[in-house]
């Protein structure tokens, strides 16, 4: 949900994860293409039928993509269709394999990926490498555990059918197992794009993947059951529910997208009141967000740090008349409370943002009360805002790199009272980046 | 159950005994009967299926505090699918527990009884109806085609449905005294889809297990279970937004002290006539947003303009009057809003082309504008104001009537009129307490606000004459 602030993606974590997949695609390709497989298994209407059935419904799962709330991209339907054919236990292949190759899986895998991406790239939309890599690799682990359960649970002695119950279980626990491996590459590659601290990416992922997982994962084991049963029915039938929970996940993200645009734009009374500059809300909440998330603080933290640095000012409007600049952090200590007060008075009475109204409160206080002395009851986020809204109200939208320099040494040399180091460390930190990258 | 008519009473009372015998009789039955053994491990797996998926939602359901009833059930895939795996015998048990379990809703105690008692026989009679329709039992490892039964399961969930329906309606009936039909219609005609779509999941459940045992029921109501839990985070989120836009607006109130509670009325009156004109219920709500929004501009307006109990000067009323545009600037990036920016954009001009900011005519006028310029005025007459007591509402519908056509749409204020005799109106003065009455009502008539048509004539006519400046009279 938060504004990501355009930056390159870090190829540190993103390229070898890359490279491993590509490796491991181009090794399937030519396994399934060699003779040998080729002519036991796969040579054959019905196996080949079947392939083509899954990598269409992969296809069309990568078109139907969907927005998750708070801006991740997820294409349930083809996720699901690559974890129900690496978990496919019967294979009517000529030899009697149980459970299909694991490279024809990795093969039809990126076939229909690739194909369902082709009409994004023709509408020139970003198409996403890094995860198509992921859904590679975690179908990789699903199926080559998959094998290791039908060798272990269904012995030359019986068969699928005896021990159907048994590969049930076995089946689903592969399929948890595969969406976990799926959330820690997706946390990998989040930290090293935008420079998210490991753990907190870590949360953040099974947070935000925990809902949307489950119902791949549940999905993909229906689809692989009852495909001895139904057929290639199975995967319309059991697409159904998906589509529901897919539904749902869309309306939702679409009233969390309406909320932040509401607020951005509620939070531009100040402005249009004359109390603030242009975009100074908006200004101090992209840095907010910037510093929190490298500070490490977790997805549901930053939100409400965006909201409260997109409503600081809001207890302005108390004041009768406008600061002159709307600059804050000129006016008097006892001024500055009253705003923060007033200002999280009114976010309070929403009774459903208590803990931005805190973070607004607190935002004027000063980072030492006393001589030495810490509070340690002062928010991060409070802090966040507090050296953000002094830095804008020094720099202002300026991109000359000596007002910048000044206003961080102002802000330096406030740290022995007013402001907190790391904070001010880490904006200055990203400050230079920036204007290095200018 | 005290507060129950006395035929509700024995209504009730009937109905919870005809279920427990129906359960009794049930368990007994399984217990001793040599052909339903393992049926207990069906029942109880359903069970605890019931139970794990109320206990997971149930913080969830907390959170939602004034959301719309969100519902995307459970009970029913699951009575279906207790129907085709164990018939009579066994569905009734688990559909009566499923009504025990500790649930979301806390309900009394002689409510969750007659709620299992209707589910047990609601089951009972579908898996007969489902039986002497020639569908057959599944049985875990036996092979099952569920095409040749999909009629019967069908008209199984009908009976299931309609005989809830029916116990639920006669006891509402029964308690309300209102007539069954018109409930009825009211809560059951909806549920037609959903039913179906329900059905297919619990036959889903039936097949899976047929072959995979009781882990199909956890891998089909899975995804069933996210988009419920995703439905009421929605909810939630809606609630918290509409809590929020509240919130801030009563930000924007607090500038002018004397205007608390104006936004909120004038919203309530804006739907209301919006209602009474037959408008589409999804344009009412946006509506709604617009009468809440339509002052937000005057957060543009100097406080001290705004709260100034004299005179103003004309560059004060100009600053007041940008309040309109001011307001639009605001909302312009809210797709959601769409007509109701041009509602608050223009809710300040009159049908007779006098009004500001463009001087738009009649029917130039958009409806939202005409609808809320009705609704403003009506509240600024009834409520206290610096320079004036509040009047009646006998008054204020005199001094609308008396300025329709000119500035006034006259549909809108005959809509408002025949609303607030149909509804009545709640004149919630919420004067804060820090704030003196008015002291005497020879103040002068200019108040800080223009929304009151009778402080407003002169305002209008300075309007007016602004803008035809250099114009010859007769081009009006």
């Amino acid at each position: 949900m938060t504004v990501q602030r355009q930056q390159k993606p870090d190829m540190r974590v993103v390229g070898p994860l890359i490279f491993l997949a590509g490796l491991v695609v181009i090794a399937s390709v030519t396994i399934v293409y060699s003779r040998e497989l080729w002519q036991n298994t796969i040579a054959d209407d019905a196996v080949l039928k079947t392939c083509g059935a899954f990598a269409l419904f992969i296809a069309v799962g990568e078109i139907m993509r969907l927005t998750l709330p708070g801006g991740r991209e997820s294409a349930p339907l083809a996720s699901a269709g690559a974890l129900a054919f690496a978990l496919l236990p019967l294979w009517g292949g000529i030899d009697g394999t149980k459970g299909v190759p694991t490279p024809l899986v990795i093969t039809v895998v990126t076939i229909g990926s690739l194909v369902g991406a082709f009409p994004r790239a023709i509408a020139r939309r970003a198409i996403h490498v890094d995860e198509l890599a992921r859904r590679i690799l975690v179908t990789l682990v699903a199926s080559v555990l998959m094998h290791q359960v039908l060798i272990w649970a269904v012995p030359p002695t019986t068969t699928l059918q005896e021990q159907a119950g048994k590969v049930a279980v076995l089946a689903a626990l592969v399929a948890a197992l595969a969406s976990v491996v799926d959330a820690l590459l997706a946390a990998a590659i989040r930290s090293g794009n935008e420079r998210v601290p490991m753990r907190t990416a870590v949360v953040d992922e099974a947070r935000a993947l925990i809902g949307i997982a489950s119902a791949i994962a549940a999905t993909g084991v229906l689809i692989a059951l009852s495909y001895p049963r139904m057929h290639l029915w199975a995967l319309p039938i059991f697409a159904i529910p998906l589509l529901l929970t897919q539904f749902s996940f869309r309306r939702y993200a679409t009233i969390q997208a309406t909320y932040l645009q509401t607020i951005r734009s509620l939070s531009k009374v100040t402005e249009v009141g004359g109390y603030t500059e242009t975009g100074h809300s908006r200004r101090v909440a992209d840095l907010a967000v910037t510093v929190g998330r490298e500070l490490g603080l977790s997805q549901r933290d930053l939100d409400d740090l965006e909201y409260a640095a997109l409503m600081h000012d809001i207890g302005q409007l108390s004041l009768s008349e406008p600061i002159p600049g709307g600059a804050t952090t000129l006016v008097s200590q006892l001024d500055q409370r009253q705003i923060a007060e007033y200002g999280a008075e009114v976010i309070a009475q929403a009774g459903v943002l208590d803990k931005v109204a805190v973070i607004v409160e607190r935002q004027s206080d000063p980072y030492r009360p006393r001589r030495g002395s810490v509070d340690p009851d002062l928010p991060l986020e409070s802090r966040i805002i507090k050296v953000c809204n002094a830095y804008d109200d020094l720099a202002g939208t300026s991109l000359e790199s000596d007002r910048q320099l000044q206003a961080l040494e102002r802000l330096a040399l406030g740290t022995d009272r007013e402001y907190d180091p790391v904070v001010v460390d880490m904006l200055a930190a990203i400050v230079m980046r920036d204007a290095v990258a200018v | 159950m005290r507060e129950l008519p006395f035929g509700a009473r024995l209504y009730v009372a009937a109905v919870v005994l005809a279920g427990a015998v129906l359960v009794a009789g049930d368990a007994y039955y399984l217990t001793t009967d040599p052909e339903h053994q393992g049926d207990w491990l069906t029942v109880l797996g359903l069970s605890f299926l019931v139970l794990v998926a109320n206990l997971l939602l149930t913080p969830l359901r907390r959170a939602v505090v004034d959301a719309p009833v969100v519902s995307i059930s459970i009970d029913v895939p699951v009575g279906i699918a207790s129907v085709l795996l164990l018939g009579p015998v066994g569905a009734p048990l688990v559909m009566g527990a499923s009504a025990l379990m500790p649930s979301t809703t806390k309900l009394p105690l002689f409510k969750k009884l007659f709620n299992a008692a209707m589910l047990a026989l609601a089951a009972w009679v579908a898996a007969w109806a489902y039986t002497w329709l020639g569908g057959e039992t599944i049985v875990y490892g036996e092979p099952f085609d569920a095409s040749k039964v999909i009629w019967q399961i069908l008209v199984a969930a009908l009976v299931m449905e309609a005989v809830n329906a029916v116990l639920m309606v006669t006891v509402i009936a029964l308690t309300e005294h209102v007539s069954p039909l018109r409930v009825w219609f009211g809560t059951m005609a909806e549920s037609a889809l959903p039913l179906f779509i329900y059905s297919i999941f619990g036959l889903l459940i039936a097949v899976v297990w047929s072959f995979a045992g009781p882990i199909s029921a956890v891998l089909v109501l899975a995804p069933l279970m996210v988009a419920r839990w995703v439905f009421a985070q929605f909810a939630a989120r809606q609630a918290a937004y509409e809590a929020t836009m509240r919130s801030l607006i009563k930000a924007v109130e607090t500038k002018d002290l004397y205007t608390r509670g104006h936004s909120e009325r004038v919203s309530r009156a804006s739907v209301l006539i919006g209602r009474a004109s037959g408008m589409r219920e999804d344009r009412v709500t946006t509506l709604r947003y617009a009468g809440t929004l339509h002052d937000v501009g005057k957060l543009g307006v100097p406080t001290r303009v705004l709260q100034k109990a004299g005179k103003l000067t004309d560059e004060e009323y100009q600053a007041i009057q940008q309040h309109p545009t001011r307001g639009r600037e605001i909302t312009r990036e809210l797709e959601f809003l769409g007509e109701a920016i041009e509602g608050i954009h223009y809710h300040h001009e009159r049908i007779d082309g006098r009004g500001y900011p463009m001087g738009l005519k009649g029917e130039e006028i958009p409806e939202f504008a005409r609808i809320i310029a009705v609704a403003d005025a009506f509240d600024s007459m009834t409520t206290t104001r610096s320079y004036r007591g509040a009047r009646s509402i006998e008054d204020a519908v005199l001094e609308l009537r008396r300025c329709k056509g000119s500035q006034f749409d006259p549909v809108m204020v005959e809509a408002l009129i025949e609303a607030i005799e149909q509804h009545g109106w709640d004149v919630t003065d919420t004067l804060p307490e820090i704030i003196p009455a008015p002291v005497s009502e020879s103040l002068p008539t200019f108040g800080s606000d223009d929304d009151d048509p009778t402080a407003r004539d002169s305002l209008a006519e300075l309007v007016a004459k602004s803008r035809d400046d250099g114009k010859p009279w007769a081009g009006e």
